[in-house]
């Protein structure tokens, strides 16, 4: 058992500073293992937001040093000798401590318009391993929002997030747009509202994600692609006008019949 | 009298996992105003830790299983001890349950030709389990969330439930919270209340349970008015880690071993083989050469034994460690790589994979695993109707970990997914139902509300007195302890008298900082629920002079028919979490002769 020093921001929103303790650890500890001992003994009340503790719900987004990780799935020894440093994700509001406010998320959650599948026939649907695997990739998402966390369209620019839905719901969009039952169109919608256009394709994202989805290369450039297609394809563009297909506002396609 | 900010619905569910989420569609689409409270964010609940699969007889791998044999082998994985209205209405339903969750975007793994693909667990006679490779649990939870955010449904995040509330002629009418990120305290009236809130392992020291299974339901609904039944039997699973000690518990699935994973001593022997309860001998292969057969073909050969009920294995794994074969860490091995190729290993346990790369520096498809059981599941719970899953306690349901009698005296693998969703849609249908009826109470008694505020926010006001998190750490390991997976008298009445003095400490507790985000404070308000639900399981192992399922005494160690004809069933004196408890002999459901006879069939 050694000691370890770990430097915590501690505050609200009106404002903080960082406290230090000083604490054992032990063989193979995650971080969340040793904020959980500061909790247990010297700070009872510092606030940090946890569930699984098996990096399976994403509940324990933080920054470690500096970069956007789970707690409970970053392993102290293989954190550099000396001081850790424990600060709440930066994009988000603060509430406490290492908790921020993610409801950002939530409202872009609200603004994805639901699968739009043909009716089941008798016995479920079929389809294929190879048309079901691409979306299943992006359904390996924990929601730790750690990719919103570290994209710079809203980490460094407040005033984008009210039109950005940020790489978790780029996935999540390419995700229905590849579904083999969806019958919905959003591209219109990815283009003008969610803001695809604004991602330059860092690929920040791909690097924090922790279960390492290849968000920009599988998910937000495909979807780019097909946006564009849309836009400029002459015949789809005719297809629409004919049609008179109203752009469907996010909160109307939401509340379509259910199957 | 203070001014709480309020809320209210026709429906108001607590619990926001599987079930919850479930009964929220249901009640939602009958045109019923509907609220989910639930103390973690939204898609953060259990559910998500579930790995290996949902339980339905669709037949799409071997068109031989059906309902009657899922039912089947539910009873006799729960040692007949099961509500068995509940498993059969369970073993018809899931398949339509499970279907239309591909409606709402689950994308299950296929099979060649397209269908749901299903694998093999433990007690299933076929391959049963619809899976994502071995995050099931999280599909389940995205695709119910998705569903009822694209419903319009209200969600309060992080919002921790501290008591139900009656109305003033003694229906649930509602119930008292408090925001986490505020602390400021809001009441909910409803006509209906649904309780989702899942399991109790958080009180033992080594759990696959997030710090959320604390059996907040299960406490409330007693407190309430309701009944708990069956909470001797806790399901020990069988493969938890065991190193570094900072994972110990965490579950290592089930699809380990029913994708070819076996149990390995520290001498190298598959040792199961030497502990095949008479029960399963007929249907459980006796040789590795049999045993390997089976994977490829079930026809060729018979199951083989590491792929018995979960408390079968568990008891096994503890008894080869106790005769000092086990591993250095005190667990047995699991070893799939020396079985199965490094692409099918990742391929079909990704997670597993990962989990232990990271966490243990264990590469799984060269080396084995070290495993040992670690408390899991809590197949006791609320007494509830199997059809309407409503409680003793008027305008209170209840479904999912938290309701008791589905599972019998122990759970098969799988077979917990496929609980929330039928049994999640029932509740939502039976609270529908309960709210149209138009017996139900809307108006809170705000006596109770005030007593419960007051009560939470007591801690604040002890300058001197106990640090929660010192009650909690010796609550889990008396627990463990004393009423784990091996019961005996002398231990459990020493719990018991122990659990007495856990109470005062309670009443005890001092809290430091303010109410905003405090998570000593919100310990401090999860203690009470804990020592309800460790008071009931004390009693009921005490009382349970025999050895069934997830309940073993030492001193007691075979099944004893006469205990096979009923639940113990508790409740509570004036609703109180440190009041007495009440414990009756509840009678079994009596089973139709024809449901009978499904038990005695070879299928």
């Amino acid at each position: 058992m050694t000691d370890v020093t770990m430097r915590i921001w501690r505050g609200d929103a009106s404002g903080g500073d960082f406290e230090s303790y000083t604490v054992s650890q032990n063989e193979g500890e995650v971080v969340l293992d040793v904020i959980h001992r500061i909790q247990a003994t010297e700070a009872p009340d510092l606030a940090c937001r946890w569930n699984c503790k098996a990096g399976k719900c994403g509940s324990c987004s933080a920054e470690i040093n500096g970069k956007p990780r789970l707690m409970c799935m970053t392993r102290m020894d293989q954190l550099p000798e000396g001081e850790v440093t424990v600060t709440p994700m930066k994009t988000f509001p603060i509430i406490r401590d290492l908790v921020t406010d993610v409801s950002f998320n939530y409202v872009q959650a609200q603004k994805v318009p639901a699968l739009l599948p043909p009716p089941m026939p008798e016995g479920g649907y079929r389809m294929f391993q190879e048309d079901v695997e691409r979306g299943q990739e992006f359904r390996k998402c924990i929601e730790c929002f750690l990719c919103q966390d570290v994209c710079h369209v809203i980490r460094d620019h407040e005033d984008n997030k009210a039109n950005y839905s940020g790489p978790r719901f780029f996935i999540r969009y390419a995700e229905l747009e590849m579904h083999p039952l969806d019958q919905n169109d959003r591209r219109h919608l990815v283009r003008e509202e969610m803001g695809l256009g604004y991602c330059n394709i860092t690929k920040c994202c791909t690097e924090v994600c922790p279960e390492h989805i290849h968000i920009t290369d599988n998910a937000i450039i495909p979807l780019k692609e097909r946006v564009v297609d849309a836009a400029y394809d002459p015949i789809a563009w005719l297809g629409r006008t004919i049609r008179r297909k109203k752009n469907r506002s996010a909160a109307d396609a939401a509340v379509q019949p259910a199957p | 009298m203070t001014d709480y900010e309020h809320h209210e619905y026709d429906v108001l569910i607590i619990g926001a996992g599987g079930a919850g989420l479930r009964a929220a569609i249901e009640a939602g689409q009958r045109g019923l105003s509907v609220g989910i409270v639930t103390k973690s964010l939204l898609g953060k609940a259990h559910t998500v830790m579930a790995e290996g699969g949902m339980a339905a007889a669709m037949g799409n791998v071997y068109p031989e299983d059906n309902w009657k044999v899922h039912f089947r082998d539910t009873m006799r994985g729960g040692k007949y001890l099961n509500n068995y209205r509940m498993a059969e209405l369970h073993a018809k339903e899931s398949p339509e349950r499970v279907w239309e969750l591909e409606q709402w975007g689950a994308l299950f793994d296929r099979t060649k030709d397209g269908k749901i693909l299903q694998r093999d667990f433990g007690g299933h006679r076929y391959p049963r389990l619809a899976h994502v490779g071995d995050r099931t649990g999280l599909e389940l939870i995205r695709t119910l969330q998705q569903k009822v955010v694209s419903m319009g449904t209200d969600v309060y995040m992080e919002c921790k439930v501290l008591k139900l509330v009656h109305d003033p002629n003694g229906r649930v009418a509602g119930c008292v919270a408090y925001w986490r990120p505020t602390g400021e305290f809001v009441t909910f009236s409803a006509k209906s209340v649904i309780l989702a809130t899942g399991g109790a392992g958080k009180s033992w020291k080594f759990t696959s349970n997030s710090w959320e299974g604390t059996g907040d339901g299960h406490a409330m609904a007693l407190w309430a008015g309701a009944q708990l039944i069956d909470m001797e039997c806790i399901q020990f699973h069988p493969t938890g880690m065991v190193w570094p000690l900072s994972v110990r518990g965490l579950l290592v699935t089930e699809s380990v071993r029913g994708d070819g994973g076996v149990l390995r001593n520290s001498e190298g022997n598959r040792f199961m083989f030497n502990y095949v309860a008479d029960m399963f001998r007929a249907e459980t292969a006796e040789t590795e050469e049999e045993a390997d057969k089976w994977y490829d073909d079930h026809t060729a050969g018979r199951r083989p034994p590491e792929l018995l009920p979960r408390d079968e294995v568990a008891r096994a794994i503890n008894a080869e460690v106790k005769a000092g074969r086990g591993t250095p860490h005190g667990g047995v091995y699991l070893d799939i790589a020396s079985r199965r190729s490094p692409e099918f290993i990742r391929r079909r346990l990704p997670s597993m994979y990962h989990q232990f790369m990271e966490l243990a520096g264990v590469d799984i498809t060269t080396d084995s695993m070290e495993i040992g059981p670690t408390c899991h599941y809590i197949m006791g719970g609320v007494k509830v109707d199997a059809e309407t899953a409503a409680t003793l306690a008027p305008g209170l349901f209840a479904a999912g970990e938290v309701a008791g009698g589905m599972h019998g005296a122990n759970r098969l693998g799988g077979n917990s997914l496929s609980d929330l969703i039928v049994f999640g849609k029932r509740a939502g249908m039976g609270a529908a139902d309960y709210v149209e009826s138009g017996q139900a109470a809307t108006t809170l008694d705000m006596g109770e509300v005030e007593e419960a505020v007051k009560e939470a926010l007591a801690p604040f006001e002890r300058t001197s007195g106990e640090n929660p998190y010192d009650i909690q750490r010796d609550l889990q390991e008396m627990m463990q302890t004393n009423v784990g997976i091996i019961r005996t008298e002398s231990e459990l009445e020493f719990a018991a008298t122990e659990l007495d003095t856990f109470i005062e400490r309670v009443k005890n507790i001092a809290v430091k900082g303010g109410r905003a985000y405090n998570p000593g404070w919100n310990l401090a308000t999860d203690l009470p629920a804990m020592l309800t639900v460790c008071r009931s399981v004390t009693r009921g192992a005490t009382l349970r002079k025999e050895s069934r399922g997830g309940h073993t005494r030492e001193d007691y160690p075979a099944a004893d028919p006469a205990f096979a004809k009923f639940n113990f069933a508790h409740s509570t004196n004036g609703g109180n979490w440190d009041s007495p408890f009440d414990t009756v002999e509840s009678p079994l459901l009596e089973m139709p002769d024809d449901l009978k006879a499904l038990l005695e069939e070879d299928h």
